[in-house]
């Protein structure tokens, strides 16, 4: 996890708290779909998700030849829905134990 | 809630000496585990693998590295964790440890299940396994809805 210090850091920025809104609104989107219609440059764009990046709150990932950039929020909401399915998967395997050794 | 374990705890109506039996012989674990191992001892540092028998995951080779056994007490190992991409080379990414410990009670044997690790799984791996399991299931839909259709 990032320091607070650095997260407010990230967030003190205009251009990157409407990145991190977009994001949270539309979900998962690349830089092209982000820059469209955006006052500030590709270039630019960039440059902020990375520093978002940087602090935790955001994370790429490569689609094709895209890279597609979601907030990290969701990653954790991900990481949460996974836990889930392997322990599902465990109660399953354990069930079967039970009936093999009873 | 912690992200990074998973804990499991339940009573067998069993000996415990049944119990270890089922976790560390090959042809057993495999039984309720859902995977068709290589034979081969649960010794330390062991490497055993085998394709998972489980519907919906059986182009799934498992591979579980053998860390701990003590007679009757406790079993570890350590693996990839729906490792269901088979296009990824999972090896160097971390790993979880399973640790399966047994306790003699009046019932029978309480057996508890720890996987820890998750933590250290990159959230991309998480989400691309939640997708080839969601992926999983609409074939079988699609198979299911050719199967009928074909009636």
């Amino acid at each position: 996890m990032s320091a607070p210090a650095e997260v407010f850091a990230a967030l003190g920025d205009e251009t990157r708290l409407a990145l991190v809104d977009r994001l949270a609104r539309e979900g998962p989107a690349s830089i092209t779909r982000l820059s469209a219609g955006a006052t500030v440059s590709r270039q630019a764009i960039t440059k902020h998700l990375q520093v978002l990046a940087q602090a935790g709150l955001v994370r790429d990932r490569r689609q094709g030849r895209e890279r597609i950039w979601q907030l990290e929020a969701r990653g954790l909401q991900e990481a949460r829905r996974f836990l889930e399915h392997v322990s599902r998967g465990w109660d399953r395997a354990l069930e079967r134990l039970r009936r093999l050794v009873e | 809630m912690s992200t990074d374990r998973i804990e499991k705890e339940i009573v067998l109506k069993a000996p415990r000496t049944r119990v270890w039996r089922a976790l560390t012989e090959g042809g057993e674990f495999g039984a309720w585990f859902g995977v068709k191992l290589e034979p081969g001892p649960f010794r330390p540092g062991a490497h055993l693998r085998g394709p998972i028998t489980s519907q919906g995951y059986e182009h799934v080779t498992m591979e579980m590295t053998v860390e701990r056994v003590e007679p009757e007490r406790l079993f570890s190992y350590r693996w990839h964790p729906y490792a269901v991409d088979p296009e990824v080379d999972y090896s160097s990414e971390p790993t979880t440890l399973v640790e399966f410990t047994l306790e003699e009670v009046a019932e029978g044997t309480r057996l508890r299940v720890v996987e820890s690790g998750f933590d250290a799984i990159p959230a991309e791996r998480k989400i691309r396994a939640l997708e080839m399991n969601t992926r999983g299931w609409e074939m079988q839909m699609a198979n299911i809805e050719r199967h009928v259709g074909a009636g």
